[in-house]
């Protein structure tokens, strides 16, 4: 499975933006995943521990968001909840439809411990 | 979906970050950094790297995916001997373990590296990366990947191919596309092969196999395949030949590769969508 491979390239991320920030622990970790994403939850969870342990991640707490699968019709316009293996427009059964949300495979949030952080400091990065 | 825009925030997760959102608010002393990177970042990086090393020298990049024993290796030495004198040829080949596939191709006067994986289930950019340091890409226009043999996993890494082909072996049954729909969603061609079987496993239904890929919202051909008998080879080389064509235009148009003549407007939407990861939806039109 590439449950083990995908959490080392977290863990990876994450150290990185633990370095970046100064941090002195993580405790939390957040991941949107969606059921489209080819990567199964409790298969990551059960990764986590193994790929974390010894680096700044480990003891993390691991949450984890679901995206519904989406999708938008080309024929009608319209969006609809679809399935993974049945993504036609859930209004007129078109197969001409775009995925709008269900694929995501994604670092969404850290929270950081850091040493002496003045608190409820937030800082955004995107890059 | 990139990472600096802003595109990677979707329906699916704005929630997560909007204000008021589940994350906006952290615990006191604690510090909430914002991320939305995709997981495999690091691979997507070295993909597009890879893209654009086959993109300078004009080759097109082939990704054939399978389970074990679909016949990846046999449509690529049927494929070498009808277009070996047409086209500059390598395959990079990955397996768990031995070379046999990368013999086999060779037999045939085509470069072929092998890719071990060891346990690995899956190539990744990494190693696509690796093999290209021993590929002259001067003389090439075609490069085959052909991953390791598995449903699942491969589907997920962008290794910087410009096409998928997904083969469902008439053995395996015709409903594999709704039991692996993030592959099969991937797939830019669907080739059912060893469909001289198709007379013998008559329970296996090309029009079923084709409804199960509009379920998965992919337009993709299907062509029925026998590289023992030849039987639909020129769809597939057709398709093949079209591939390149549309390859070459595309690169013709973006700016800053070679064969690049003109600048104009619409070659900035085209670099976007070039960036969009394979494994996130149908792969049919990457530079």
């Amino acid at each position: 499975m590439h449950e083990l491979a995908i959490c080392q390239a977290l863990i990876s991320q994450v150290e990185s933006i633990a370095k970046d920030n100064a941090a002195c622990s993580v405790a939390s970790i957040t991941l949107g995943l969606g059921p489209l994403s080819g990567v199964e939850e409790h298969l990551l969870r059960h990764a986590y521990p193994v790929a974390s342990a010894g680096t700044i991640a480990e003891g993390a707490e691991l949450n984890i968001q679901s995206a519904p699968i989406r999708v938008r019709c080309s024929e009608c316009g319209k969006e609809s909840d679809a399935r993974p293996n049945r993504l036609l427009c859930g209004f007129c059964e078109s197969w001409r439809t775009r995925l709008i949300s269900g694929d995501e495979l994604m670092l969404v949030q850290l929270e950081l411990d850091k040493p002496e952080t003045p608190a409820s400091e937030k800082l955004t990065q995107f890059n | 979906m990139c990472d600096t825009c802003g595109c990677n925030i979707t329906k699916g997760n704005e929630h997560l970050i909007s204000a008021g959102g589940k994350l906006e608010k952290t615990q006191s002393g604690r510090e909430a950094v914002t991320v939305l990177h995709s997981l495999l970042h690091e691979n997507d990086h070295t993909a597009q790297h890879n893209r654009e090393h086959f993109n300078a020298h004009g080759v097109i990049a082939i990704n054939l995916m399978s389970s074990p024993g679909a016949g990846k290796t046999a449509l690529l030495e049927a494929t070498i001997k009808a277009l070996g004198d047409e086209y500059g040829i390598a395959v990079i080949e990955g397996d768990l373990e031995t070379e046999n596939d990368a013999e086999r191709i060779r037999q045939h006067g085509v470069t072929a590296i092998q890719i071990t994986t060891g346990s690995a289930c899956h190539l990744d950019a990494h190693m696509v990366h690796d093999a290209l340091h021993q590929l002259d890409l001067a003389d090439l226009d075609i490069v085959f990947i052909e991953n390791v043999g598995n449903l699942v996993c491969p589907a997920s890494f962008d290794l910087g191919q410009h096409r998928n082909v997904v083969l469902l072996s008439v053995p395996e049954g015709d409903d594999k596309p709704a039991k692996y729909p993030v592959m099969f969603r991937t797939a830019g061609i669907v080739l059912l092969s060893k469909s001289d079987l198709l007379p013998v496993l008559d329970d296996f239904s090309p029009e079923r196999a084709e409804g199960y890929i509009r379920k998965l919202a992919n337009p993709a051909q299907l062509i029925q395949t026998s590289a023992k008998t030849g039987a639909g080879m020129p769809g597939w080389l057709n398709w093949l030949r079209e591939s390149i064509e549309e390859n070459r235009v595309a690169l013709q148009d973006a700016p800053g590769l070679p064969g690049h003549h003109h600048h104009h407007h619409h070659d900035e939407s085209m670099v976007v969508a070039a960036q969009e990861p394979v494994a996130r939806g149908p792969g049919q039109t990457r530079v």
